[in-house]
This record gives structure tokens, C-alpha cells and sequence, in this order.
């Protein structure tokens, strides 16, 4: 891992592998929650096997982050030992669940920025990270076509399917400015061609959204106050929540193994 | 690259060859070596190194493999073994042959075909073309895609309209 970062040092490294890492964790565990309760048996399916697929993206990332910072906590240190403030994840992703229309709108939004996001980390200065986005490239493809079929769907399909995923896309919308927020981590690493240029992500992101929000017959949110925070470990009262649930068997028998 | 431990045998074609004891446990009529998933092997003296590519990211079964791949090297009387996780090249379908193709299918699994690349505006539409899947059992080409996802994360669920059953398909990734 010295091969790459010349300015950006190991600090802003592994704090940009918690954020791709929580940003997979706790999305992966909130459609995991969808497990046994999906509209219909293929759809349960699809949805537990994407969470699969991002819970496993978070293992890589937040594996590679302890190796990183050298203290020698491994992935599950990090998934199951940190306090709510200590998560890096984007607020977006921990909202509770809602309904069918929520999750697939949540996805959508976020799989467009990860497809992005992929896109771009694939030619990294840093080798490993570039490594490991060509994986998740290929994964966060059928995501979004995955997620950007059923945007398509529901937004065509009766008026009750229409008006829940418009107010979904509405109710989602002030959280999707956070994705762009760029700070000095994300300044910094992109300078030294660690990471994708947010802004840069971010026009690719609107052109693609609107294009098949517009497809869905549903129209694109207004622009409004952005929310932010969860970068720097600022997060709704969900996340504690959540983590409570997620983090209760690690933590009420540490080092337990089966 | 000696041994010490008189396994002289231990040289990588012949590690390949006990690797390929190993079967996928989610699909046990392939093993890890013509799944494609093992990328290198090196030896030095009574260690090993094995390289292993997930073929997906969140596979369940690649802990179980990575325990096989341990108890199998020390069986062997390797000392250290260890495992490491690569991840360029990505693993892709287009890795296994025509063997392993033919294999699958007798075990009831359609082959996945060659690996299309979709550009980004194909991937969002909604209605995309799609290959058509032989029928495992009776090599029909009248089939249905019921689902993209199915039991494994390598797996899609479809069904042939002329003998009537459900079969699942590797998916080309």
C-alpha cells in the first residue's frame, strides 16, 4: 500500500475506504432487511442477493481500511466495534427501509453513484483500490439495471406505484447532495488521482437519473436544502438504531466463531 | 522452489492438480481450478502462497474454500498456507471451457454464454435484448428469463416453455 498516495497520506486513504466500506455496510444490511418480507419470491431473492453482494464490497474495503490504518483491527473490528459517530457512511443509505417504492428509489440514486464512482476509481493511482473497483464495476452494472427497471416500472405502472415512488424520489432527494459534498479527503485524494473528481461524478449521476426518471414518466425533485454530516459521522437517529440490531451478537460474544 | 518436507512433487502443475480436488460446494461438479478462481500458486520451501479471485464479491462459499484450500496444502505437509484475496483481472465467465461448459450442463445448469459489454444507456433501459438460453435438458431454445437473480449469486432462474421445467442458468459476468 506505498506505492500510491505521494500527498495524500494514509489517513485520508483509510478514511475514504470507511466511506466506500459503511456506505456498502449499512446499505447491504438495510436491504437485507427485505430478506423474507419481498413483494414476490424472485424479487425477495434479487434484493437478498444484492445486499450479498455489497455486504461483500464492504468486507473488501473495510478489510483493506484496517490494514491501512495498522492498528490491526480487521473487517468485522470495524463493522461491529465502532460507535455510530465513527461510521462514514452517506445519511441516505441509512434511512429505514420504507416501502417497496423506497428501497427501489434509495438503490437507484445510489447505484447510479456507485456506478459512477466505479467507473472511475478503476483507473486509481492507487493500484489495489483500482483493482478492487473493477470487481465492484461489474457487480454495481446489474444493480442499476436491477434497480433502474423497476424505477421504470413502478413510475409506469398504476397510479398507486406512480404516486408512492414520486413521493419516494421527493423524500430521498435532500439527501442526495451529500454524495457530491466533497471535503478535504475527497480534495486531497483526487488531487493525487486516488479518486474520482465528485463534481465530475456528479454531472454524469444528473444525466443519467433524469434520463430515466423521465423514462418512468415521473418527474425529477426540485432543488431543495441539502442535507450532509454523514461524512464526517454526523447521522439521523437511524443509523444508532440500526446499529444496535446490526452490531448485538458481535458484540455480546466477542471473538465468537462458528 | 524445494520442498522440504519430501513432497517433491509439490511443483505448481502438480499443486493445480490437488487444488482441483477441490469443488465449488455451491456447485459440485466444478472444482475451484477450472472455475477459474484460483490465479497463482507460489512456493517457498515449506510455504505456500495461494492466489484466489472471489466471483463475486459477497460469495458465501469462498470461506468455505479458502478452509479447503488450507486443510488440503497442510495435508499435503506445507507448513504455512496462506490465502490472499486478488482482485484484478476481475473473474469472469468467459473463464471457464468448453469442458466445464458440458459439465454443467449434464448437471442441469445452462453454460453462460461469451460476455456482452452494454454501455451505460443500454443498462437502463428497460427493454434490453436478450441472449436466448438453451434449455439444459432438452436443448430447447424456447425459454424465459423468470428472474436475474436465483439461489447463488452466480445463478439466474429460467424456464423452458417446451418441456416445461425451471432450470437455472450461470450467469455470463
Amino acid at each position: 500500500m506505498t506505492e500510491s498516495t505521494p500527498s495524500a497520506g494514509s489517513d485520508d486513504l483509510f478514511e475514504y475506504l470507511l466511506r466506500l466500506g459503511d456506505d456498502r455496510l449499512v446499505l447491504g444490511h438495510r436491504l437485507s432487511e427485505w430478506c423474507g418480507h419481498g413483494p414476490i419470491l424472485e424479487e425477495d431473492i434479487a434484493l437478498a442477493n444484492i445486499a450479498l453482494d455489497l455486504i461483500g464490497q464492504a468486507t473488501i474495503y473495510l478489510g483493506l481500511a484496517g490494514e491501512v490504518e495498522g492498528k490491526g483491527r480487521n473487517a468485522d473490528a470495524l463493522a461491529y466495534f465502532r460507535e455510530g459517530v465513527e461510521f462514514r457512511n452517506l445519511q441516505v443509505v441509512e434511512l429505514p427501509r420504507g416501502d417497496f417504492a423506497f428501497t427501489i428509489a434509495r438503490q437507484f440514486f445510489f447505484d447510479a453513484f456507485s456506478f459512477h464512482q466505479m467507473e472511475g476509481l478503476q483507473k486509481s493511482a492507487n493500484k489495489e483500490l483500482a483493482g478492487i473497483a473493477s470487481k465492484g464495476y461489474k457487480e454495481v452494472r446489474y444493480h442499476l439495471r436491477h434497480s433502474s427497471e423497476w424505477l421504470q416500472r413502478l413510475g409506469d405502472g398504476t397510479e398507486e406505484s406512480h404516486n408512492r415512488t414520486q413521493g419516494a424520489l421527493d423524500e430521498l432527494w435532500r439527501f442526495t447532495g451529500e454524495m457530491f459534498a466533497a471535503d478535504d479527503v475527497d480534495k486531497r485524494l483526487a488531487d493525487a488521482g486516488v479518486t474520482p473528481d465528485l463534481g465530475t461524478i456528479q454531472t454524469k449521476w444528473r444525466a443519467m437519473i433524469s434520463d430515466v426518471i423521465q423514462r418512468a414518466t415521473l418527474a425529477i425533485p426540485s432543488d431543495t436544502f441539502m442535507l450532509a454530516g454523514g461524512r464526517s459521522g454526523r447521522h439521523t437517529e437511524y443509523l444508532g438504531h440500526m446499529l444496535s440490531e446490526m452490531q448485538i451478537v458481535a458484540r455480546s460474544h466477542p471473538g465468537a466463531e462458528w | 522452489m524445494t520442498v522440504t518436507t519430501g513432497k517433491a512433487a509439490a511443483t505448481r502443475d502438480a499443486l493445480l492438480e490437488l487444488l482441483s480436488s477441490i469443488k465449488d460446494p455451491e456447485l459440485p461438479v466444478v472444482d475451484i481450478v477450472e472455475l477459474g478462481i484460483v490465479r497463482d500458486i507460489s512456493v517457498e520451501g515449506d510455504s505456500v502462497q495461494v492466489d484466489v479471485t472471489p466471483t463475486y464479491s459477497g460469495c458465501p462459499a469462498m470461506q468455505v474454500i479458502e478452509q479447503d484450500i488450507v486443510q488440503a496444502l497442510e495435508a499435503d505437509g506445507f507448513r504455512k498456507v496462506k490465502v490472499r484475496y486478488v482482485f484484478s483481472p476481475p473473474w469472469t465467465s468467459d473463464w471457464l471451457t468448453e469442458r466445464t461448459k458440458m459439465k454443467l450442463r449434464e448437471f442441469g445448469i445452462a453454460p453462460p454464454t461469451a460476455v456482452e459489454d452494454l454501455g451505460a444507456e443500454q443498462l437502463v433501459a428497460l427493454r434490453r435484448s436478450r441472449t436466448t438460453i438453451e434449455c439444459p435438458y432438452c436443448g430447447s431454445s424456447n425459454t424465459d428469463e423468470k428472474s436475474e437473480f436465483g439461489s447463488t449469486a452466480c445463478k439466474a432462474i429460467h424456464y423452458c416453455n417446451s418441456c416445461q421445467q425451471p432450470f437455472d442458468y450461470f450467469k455470463s459476468f
